[in-house]
């Protein structure tokens, strides 16, 4: 399952970025990275991003972005 | 002399704790990639100077976007006494990951943590000592925007610098040893191989580190900025309500900066003829003339503008430190997106409204150099404050006082409206697939003594603008309307008139006429001129000005003549940051001949079907 995927307002566990060098550095420095908690809070209309949390910091990411990124629904 | 550095991820206080040290006016907004470029300033430090640089912020030593180049090869090349690193203090459980990298440089490092305040009220407790002796140097817990625990720093900042007076060099360490190495090209495609594989050696120790020394709430309160994200981020309200934001902002400048230029203006006009004119009574009549409707009338009329620009960027401070353009990017990237752009795009064009200059150089947080091209080509369209003051003087002249608002609004949707035009169709040439992930802070207020510093700011850029090449430019013009002499003043046997003359092919189909024409050719170099300008080839004060320009000006005239102005190359600083930023005179060629082209049609197709239709 993907970042993409969780309904907003829930949380996943992120198990596996599948993303180039850039990107995924990109991600370990916004905070998202293996093992780490994401909460999805909000989607803007159009298939616009997703509005994201994890741990202390709130971020945006395309829903392509969000594609990448494998999570396991928290329990 | 001593150089220290100040390193950080984008957005947590460098330049805000760089004003701070060196009292400087660095921008400061709460939008990360504000400080695009290596900003210097020199400070007395113990008994001897100091060099205080401010970088741009780094999201980890692998950047490879322009802004993050920049700070990688300063590092690599500048000889540094001290690495001041600058965190966000709630959000160590990522951030210190920089401070890792950082401290494989081998660099003299001090460590802030900064935004205490916020920090605090988040419930965030961080033991000092236990940082401290983790990342293997001095950590202090700051607020640079309030002050708090500032003096300590700086006395850290000056005994580091005095325990290690020889500059050096960052250490880097061979690419395949792998937990540092800066953001070159060599660099990125072997760390590709064993990407996940170090971003996992890092993580293990940084949760080390966060564990012990950091002790974070699980679960963060409802605070503010969630409840003002429900409703400014509502999916069906969120656009409407910015779009009105932006309404309700330009109505303030408006009405509140308008009256002050009419003071302004005949303040000017009574110096002038109460004081200035009798004075210069004695003088010759080619030199009265020169100094009082060559300079004076050119120049005042251009310093009228004063208040109402300052109004101008202290609203644009407010914006710019409130964290709602961040919320414009989440807003409008789906859009931005079928422009072949993101919202990143959207803000820096936003940003253009202010000047247009910072926002091209604004461009350099864009890794993808189409996306940046494509960027750089729209963002001339903004209707940036020079312009603004054209308008504004033309519209008040030419306009009823309740259709004026309506007029200027339309040249801002004008503006939106020729920079999508120009983004769809060239966008096909300029395709990018960039990521688009970014920090959505939470909502700030500027500290008043903030606006002030950016209101005197202000005034003393545009003091220096008009004192410096404005003047310049009007003088080039009262010397055009005004010889040869013996013949009426910017009369059709003046210089002036047989240079329009010649452009009389080009500017008649679209309304302009001869005059008016001349100060376009001035309004390249920047749009101020066109003002004072228009003062001195009309020849009469301030106060008069607007109606000798009713007079000779019908309104949809004029409104073509604002359709080019707005159009067509901003100025030439403008010009130049899109060469340098494009490195291309190719394509900075073609940014001028396609915004000339775009701006002539769209004054044609208007003026001729205003023409037809009456
Ligand atoms: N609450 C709080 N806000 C702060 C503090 N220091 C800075 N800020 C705010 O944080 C935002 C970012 O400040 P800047 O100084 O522009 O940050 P920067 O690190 O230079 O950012 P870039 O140039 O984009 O890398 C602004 O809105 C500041 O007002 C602080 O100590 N407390
Ligand atoms: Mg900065």
């Amino acid at each position: 399952m993907s970042l993409n995927q969780v309904p907003s307002g829930h949380a996943a566990v992120i198990r596996e970025i599948h993303a180039g060098e850039h990107l995924l550095q990109r991600m370990v420095a916004l905070g998202l990275r293996r093992g780490r908690k994401v909460f999805v809070i909000r989607r803007a209309n159009y298939h616009g991003p997703l509005h994201v949390r994890v741990g202390m910091t709130e971020l945006m990411i395309r829903r392509t972005d969000a594609d990448s990124v494998e999570v396991a629904v928290d329990p | 002399m001593k150089r220290v550095a100040i390193v950080g991820m984008p957005n947590t206080g460098k330049s805000t704790f760089f004003n701070r040290l060196t009292g400087s006016n660095a921008r400061v907004a709460n939008w990360p990639g504000i400080t695009v470029d290596i900003q210097v300033a020199k400070i007395p430090l113990d008994g001897g100077t100091a060099e205080i640089v401010d970088l741009p912020g780094i999201y980890s030593l692998h950047g490879s976007s322009d802004d993050e180049m920049v700070v990688c090869r300063f590092l690599e090349r500048e000889p540094v006494n001290l690495c001041v690193v600058l965190l966000h203090a709630a959000q160590l459980d990522r951030q210190l990951t920089l401070a890792l990298q950082l401290k494989a440089l081998k660099l003299p490092m001090l460590v802030l943590l900064n935004m205490a305040d916020e920090a605090e009220t988040l419930g965030v407790r961080i033991d000092i000592a236990k940082l401290s002796a983790a990342l293997g140097s001095p950590v202090r817990l700051i607020s640079a925007k309030y002050g708090e625990g500032f003096d300590v720093a700086r006395q850290s900042i000056e005994s580091l610098v005095d325990e290690h007076p020889v500059a050096a060099r960052a250490a880097i360490p061979s690419h395949s040893a792998g937990t540092a190495c800066l953001g070159c090209s060599a660099c990125t495609t072997d760390a590709l191989s064993n990407g996940n594989g170090r971003v996992d050696a890092l993580d293990r120790e940084l949760d080390r580190i966060f564990r012990s020394a950091v002790n974070a709430p699980e679960s963060l309160p409802e605070h503010l900025t969630a409840r003002l994200d429900r409703v400014l981020l509502h999916p069906w309200f969120g656009l409407p309500l910015f779009f009105t934001t932006v309404f309700l902002l330009f109505e303030l400048v408006y009405r509140i900066g308008l009256p002050m230029q009419d003071w302004m203006a005949w303040a000017l006009d009574r110096l002038k003829l109460d004081l200035l004119a009798p004075a210069l009574a004695p003088a010759p009549a080619l030199l009265r003339s020169f100094l009082l409707e060559g300079v004076y009338d050119g120049l005042g009329t251009v310093l009228s503008f004063l208040p109402i620009i300052v109004i101008f960027f202290v609203v644009m401070a407010v914006v710019e430190d409130s964290g709602y353009l961040a919320r414009a990017a989440f807003l409008m990237d789906a859009l931005m997106a079928k422009l072949g752009l993101d919202g990143r795009a959207f803000v820096i064009q936003l940003m253009g409204y202010g000047c247009n200059v910072p926002a091209i150089l604004g461009t350099r947080v864009m890794r993808s150099r189409a996306m940046r091209l494509l960027t750089m080509l729209i963002v001339p369209f903004s209707l940036c404050s020079a312009r603004l003051q054209v308008f504004v003087f033309l519209v008040g002249a030419i306009f009823t006082a309740w259709a004026a608002p309506i007029v200027l609004f339309s040249l801002y949707v004008a503006s939106f409206a020729v920079a999508i035009l120009t983004a769809l169709i060239w966008q096909k040439r300029y395709t990018s697939r960039e990521p688009m992930l970014l920090e959505l802070p939470p909502y700030r207020l500027p500290t008043p003594a903030h606006l002030l510093r950016q209101a005197w700011h202000v005034s003393e850029h545009f003091m220096r603008r008009a004192s410096g090449f404005i003047v310049g430019g009007v003088v080039a013009i009262w010397v055009l309307t005004h010889f040869p002499t013996g013949v009426p003043a910017a009369g059709p046997e003046t210089l002036a008139g047989r240079l329009a003359l010649l452009l009389s092919p080009i500017f008649k189909p679209i309304g302009i006429g001869p005059l008016l024409s001349i100060t376009l050719l001035f309004g390249f170099v920047a749009k101020e001129i066109v003002i004072g300008a228009l003062a001195v080839i009309y020849g009469s004060g301030q106060a008069h000005l607007a109606g000798v320009l009713a007079k000779n000006l019908d309104w949809a005239q004029a409104y073509s003549f604002m359709l080019f102005t707005l159009i067509y190359t901003p100025c030439l600083s403008t010009v130049a940051a899109v060469r340098q930023e494009s490195g291309s005179l190719r394509f900075t060629l073609f940014a001028i001949g396609w915004s000339l082209a775009l701006a002539w049609f769209t004054s044609f197709l208007f003026y001729q079907g205003i023409r037809v239709l009456a």
